[in-house]
């Protein structure tokens, strides 16, 4: 009797072919934009980020397999890297260019991961502050020394 | 287990999980890896020193791993943008997924011998 009055309450709705491919009924969208809703209401920060995310890894995934590919498993692997190598590589443009590219886009993607990351599990404001300020220091320091170091590097250094 | 730490679960919430994790060991290695690099500007001594503790057998294994976390985050975001962007990519990412992982599977097998190989030789001689 009482399971017949549990099924009878919850309704049709209810009733309805859930699994976890479709695990809840359609719930509209709590800010919705309507005629009412400011032009601008906060800036497209976050959107340009999440498209910078998708293009970034898209040109990532080429160079950054393209870079492995190179260092790790042709002609020998790791084991013929040295400071000769990297001055066979950086004497043409088109490395140098490559790596730039790589070490730019790489760097805000990760950044721009880890600063999601803050976001998602620094409950503290403070904590956030702290962690963030300490990712863009590193980041801009990282960036700036990389650039240095193939725009300046001297084969005959030595 | 505090309340909350389990979302849906299956593929779509541990794909999730695995592109955090890796992408988080990848940027750290990246600075590292930019910092040793900058020796070059020190002397052709001191980036041969540092390098040479890549060629070691022990951190040739976690060059394997910095393989295996690349390729995957590589390819699953790939599958990310497929389901941002392809119409029917919700409706498959399950399928995607085991795409991805399958396509994982067989190129860290391949990936053994050019990454490893020449710690195996020199653990095991010739």
């Amino acid at each position: 009797m009482s399971s017949d009055t549990t099924s009878a309450t919850i309704g049709p709705v209810e009733g309805a072919q859930y699994d976890a491919d479709n695990p809840a009924p359609y719930i509209e969208a709590p800010r919705k934009r309507t005629g009412k809703t400011p032009r601008a209401t906060r800036g497209n920060f976050e959107m340009a980020a999440w498209l910078f995310m998708r293009l970034s890894g898209v040109v990532l995934v080429v160079l950054v397999l393209g870079h492995l590919l190179i260092q790790l498993f042709l002609d020998g692997g790791v084991s013929k890297i040295g400071f000769a190598f990297v001055a066979g590589r950086w004497a043409s443009p088109f490395w140098q260019v490559w790596d730039l590219l790589m070490l730019w886009l790489a760097m805000l993607h990760g950044a721009n991961g880890l600063r999601t990351v803050i976001n998602d599990y620094a409950e503290r404001a403070n904590t956030r502050l702290w962690l963030k300020g300490l990712l863009y220091t590193a980041t801009v320091f990282t960036i700036l020394l990389g650039t240095l170091v193939i725009f300046t590097f001297d084969p005959n250094i030595r | 287990m505090p309340a909350g730490t389990l979302y849906r679960g299956r593929e779509g919430m541990w794909s999730w999980v695995a592109h955090r994790v890796t992408g988080v060991l990848i940027f750290f290695f990246l600075f590292v890896h930019v910092l040793d690099t900058a020796l070059v500007r020190v002397s052709p001594e001191a980036y041969d020193e540092v390098v040479a503790t890549y060629k070691t057998p022990i951190v040739a294994l976690l060059e394997y791993g910095l393989v295996a976390a690349i390729l995957f985050h590589a390819l699953n975001g790939l599958r990310v943008i497929a389901v941002d962007f392809w119409s029917k990519g919700p409706r498959y990412q399950k399928q995607m997924l085991w795409t991805v992982v399958g396509i994982w599977v067989v190129l860290m097998a391949g990936s053994l011998y050019p990454v490893l190989g020449h710690a195996a030789r020199e653990l095991f001689g010739s």
